[in-house]
């Protein structure tokens, strides 16, 4: 086994299991916490996809903001002294069904396919990153930036007090 | 030697615990999570075949987009979960009935 091969497995390991955690654990803290995992492993691939700018933002956005984010819901929705936070499951069976039978049918599709494949070599993308969003993806670069600010000022509309409630 | 099957399998295996998380949770925010899982996936996904079948930048481009999309969804919905517990005491998405006729 080569060594890219070994560092693949553990950072497949690593997402698939800790992702496992988050879906099936009954204690909410623990799910949150389990994402953390899934999301450095995911990270753990864009390094070895040759995606070191992609690596470093899914660290800094979901790791930095998105989890923390989480977790602040995780607190806000539930009283302080609540501290085992368990949360039920509902329709296993049927979720169960559906969710291996969707595995088992991209999984198939995806290996039984012979894919065109043109590979690159990994080489440092940050700089042709930049070029693209200033360049090719100007336009919806700046449509994601609207679309960030305006989810921005919904959420902070929407969680608003209002003065006579 | 690890190939593009390898990732897309991963991320298959992503997706569908998402779907999973997605169908059997009653906490909003768990749910929120599963949803969290799925985008991951499809991120690996784009990631994947830019590295393995297109030759050029194009996935990482749309991976960007999609984290970029995550964290507004997230933000949202947040939002939407917090306005709900204040309102009704509970984090239970099949509690949220208020709409039912």
């Amino acid at each position: 086994m080569s060594a890219e091969a070994f560092v693949f497995w553990v950072f497949a390991i690593v997402t698939v299991g800790s992702a496992a955690v988050v879906v099936l654990s009954r204690t909410l803290i623990y799910s949150a916490f389990a994402l953390l995992f899934t999301f450095f492993g995911v990270a753990g691939l864009y390094v070895l996809l040759g995606a070191d700018f992609l690596a470093a933002t899914q660290l800094l956005i979901y790791v930095g903001g998105i989890l923390v984010l989480l977790l602040f819901g995780v607190m806000l929705t539930h009283k302080i002294y609540d501290l085992d936070l368990r949360t039920e499951t509902t329709q296993l069976a049927p979720g169960l069904i559906v969710a291996v039978g969707l595995f088992v049918i991209l999984s198939a599709t995806a290996v039984r396919t012979s894919w065109m494949s043109t590979p690159r070599a990994p080489a440092p993308t940050t700089a042709e990153v930049g070029r693209l969003f200033l360049g090719t993806y100007l336009l919806p670069f700046e449509a994601a930036s609207v679309l960030l600010l305006v989810a921005l000022l919904g959420a902070a509309m929407i969680v608003r007090r209002r003065r006579d409630a | 030697m690890i190939g593009l099957e390898h990732y897309l399998v991963v991320s298959a295996a992503l997706f569908s615990l998402g779907v999973l998380g997605l169908l059997t949770r009653r906490n909003a925010v768990n749910v929120l999570m599963s949803i969290e899982l799925i985008l991951n996936s499809a991120n690996v996904n784009l990631v994947a075949f830019s590295r393995f079948a297109a030759g050029n930048l194009g996935g990482q481009i749309f991976a960007v987009f999609g984290i970029v999309v995550a964290a507004a969804e997230v933000a949202v919905g947040l939002a939407i979960v917090l306005t709900l517990y204040r309102l009704r005491r509970t984090p239970n998405l099949d509690e949220a009935d208020i709409l039912k006729g």
